[in-house]
């Protein structure tokens, strides 16, 4: 009897009572470990599953307790879109999110530059404010900021005191940047250096093409940053609902619509559809930067 | 005598060039951090309300907060809570997802991609979604908890579930752990496993002596981290107590936090509680200290370890 030549030699011919234990134990691990995981992902994915079926019910099917629609009420996303301010708000969110990276890049990226890649006094003292910086919540220096975006710059009600910010360095950008940017051996600044670039020219011409996996890494988080953020816009835009963004209108479709958690739902979905396209467009570039927040400096 | 002049004209210009390259922190760290800090320590001595020009009252906003105002001491018991119980269970739940993954052989990228899809939902969406699911009335959740004839809790109407709640969504958003512990579990030397099977060790013993001793800086790097994310938690409890009180915004900032019954209150809401709500700037300035405190003492611990935690020095 002929065998496939590449398998490993436990697979092949199970003539000894042994080898034919081991492949049968092999196949109930995979089937124990598989079953495992089918658990698993439903336990992940079946929260979208529901949220989605109840976005499509009809108003009265929303208030029952039924799991799947009898109607499949598409209009129910017309609705949310035809809300009065909603566009505003994707508009808003777009903005701060969007402008929000690109200053968040400009400026974080020469500091991990300098954190990487420069030898200076107090280098480790810098990096370590870095990341208490980065460690601290928004609510610890909240009161100071609003009084000054609010009280002596009359910001309130606008997204700048939460743009503006960002132009001068992220901290956590500046931490996963200056991560990978230590994985750039040192040889390749050196060369463009002998070549009599300069320390800008190197930055931009040498390290940044190389550089484009963490800069997108750090781009994506920050833009997720924005898209979520709540406790922001709570506090210098909740007085003007002009100046919502989604993350911060949303729980207002629970207000406006009380118990229809279809309505509710369909919005919760658009706040979680671009969020989880962008990933799939940018899946490699976001594990890794996960990965480098854990990973040794 | 010349080269020296050279040679210093040198160390100038490098000290000027590293400080144009880190000027944009520089002024941020400064205008930010340092400038607000001061101020919070500062405001945290005065009594100001905003209105009326800010007067020292000296320790009293500190006792007050300490021994008068009510949701200190639930907020601080919540927060324990969460680090002790969600933190644990979501680094156990997220090493167990790793391995499973590290296991899968077959779809291995449509699973990772389905496990690790709940941690980009948007916090306030992801606890709308829960919010939902998870309502007494006519959530999908006790809708089938009670065909199976399970009797089903009240979740985030019930000050006993409402933190269990609020760690079934911190578990489903684990992918983060999961991604972290994958790498670990990767790095792991194979012939390690093989010596180990060669004696007989079972598949607990290669676990316990094989695997866990070598990715414990990274458990380490997750329950430091874990603690300090609880400690911060904030937008999910907030709005999750909202929604399901059903007191919503307009732009009105007047809700009773940490519905029900302070359940869900956390160190960061009552920041915004003193400060938004009750327009008592100083006492919102000392939770924010205290809140500066522990979250700088978990992260220098942070720092201070070797091996797999984030290194600071060189």
């Amino acid at each position: 009897m002929t065998q496939v030549l590449d398998r490993p030699a436990e697979l092949t011919a199970p003539s000894s009572p042994a080898e034919r234990t081991a492949r049968r134990r092999a196949l109930l691990e995979w089937i124990a470990v598989h079953s495992l995981g089918v658990a698993a992902a439903l336990f992940f994915t079946l929260p979208f599953v529901f949220v989605f079926l109840t976005s499509l019910m009809s108003d009265s099917q929303a208030l029952s307790r039924d799991l799947i629609p009898h109607t499949w009420e598409w209009g129910n996303y017309r609705k949310v879109f035809d809300t009065p301010g909603f566009l505003t708000w994707w508009r808003n969110t777009l903005l701060y999110a969007g402008l929000g990276t690109v200053l968040t890049v400009v400026s974080s990226v020469p500091v991990a530059y300098a954190l990487a890649k420069f030898r200076f006094r107090g280098r480790s003292l810098t990096l370590m404010l870095v990341i208490s910086m980065m460690m601290l919540p928004p609510q610890v220096v909240v009161i100071p900021m609003y009084l000054f975006w609010a009280r002596q710059l009359d910001l309130s009600g606008t997204l700048w005191p939460l743009i503006v910010p960002l132009a001068f360095g992220d901290a956590f950008s500046i931490f996963l940047l200056r991560q990978f940017l230590m994985t750039i051996p040192d040889e390749y600044v050196d060369a463009a250096k002998v070549d009599g670039c300069g320390d800008l020219r190197t930055l931009l011409k040498v390290v940044l093409p190389m550089a484009r996996p963490g800069i997108a890494a750090v781009a994506l988080f920050q833009f997720f940053a924005a898209w979520n953020d709540y406790f922001g816009p709570q506090i210098y835009a909740s007085e003007n609902t002009d100046a919502w963004t989604l993350s911060y209108a949303l729980e207002s479709f629970k207000g406006a619509h009380h118990t229809d958690w279809n309505l509710t739902m369909a919005a919760t979905v658009l706040v979680m559809a671009p969020v989880i396209l962008v990933f799939f467009f940018a899946q490699k570039a976001f594990v890794e930067g996960v990965t480098l927040t854990g990973v040794k400096g | 005598m010349a080269a020296a002049h050279t040679l210093k004209a040198k160390h100038r210009r490098s000290a000027l060039r590293t400080l144009a390259f880190l000027s944009p922190w520089l002024t941020g760290f400064a205008v930010f951090f340092a400038y607000p800090m001061i101020s919070t320590v500062y405001f945290s001595f005065m009594h100001y309300d905003g209105f009326r020009p800010p007067a020292w009252s000296g320790t009293r906003n500190w006792t007050y907060v300490f021994a008068h105002y009510p949701f200190f001491w639930p907020a601080l018991r919540n927060t324990l809570w969460l680090v002790v119980i969600m933190v644990t269970l979501r680094v156990l739940f997220g090493l167990g997802i790793g391995l499973l993954i590290t296991k899968i052989k077959t779809g291995t990228g449509i699973f990772r991609t389905l496990f690790y899809l709940p941690y980009l939902a948007p916090p306030v969406a992801a606890t709308m979604a829960f919010a939902f699911l998870l309502n007494p009335g006519t959530g999908p959740v006790n809708s089938i908890l009670e065909r199976a004839g399970v009797p089903a809790p009240g979740w985030f109407d019930d000050p006993d579930w409402s933190k269990p709640a609020l760690t079934l969504m911190f578990l489903w958003g684990v992918g983060d752990l999961m991604v972290v512990f994958m790498a670990a579990l990767l790095d792991v030397p194979k012939e390690q496993y093989e010596a180990a099977e060669l004696d007989g060790a079972s598949a607990w013993q290669r676990f316990r002596y094989v695997t866990l001793p070598a990715i414990s800086p990274i458990i380490m790097f997750a329950v430091v981290t874990g603690v300090i994310a609880a400690m911060q938690c904030y937008t999910q409890p907030l709005v999750a107590g909202k929604v399901a009180s059903g007191v919503i915004q307009g732009a009105g900032t007047m809700f009773e936090p940490g519905y029900p019954e302070h359940s869900t209150l956390t160190l960061p809401q009552l920041v915004y509680n003193l400060g938004f709500q009750r327009f008592d700037y100083g006492s919102a300035c000392v939770v924010a200290l205290v809140l500066f405190a522990l979250s700088m003492a978990f992260t220098a611990l942070l720092m201070r370890r070797r091996g797999g935690l984030i290194q600071a020095g060189d």
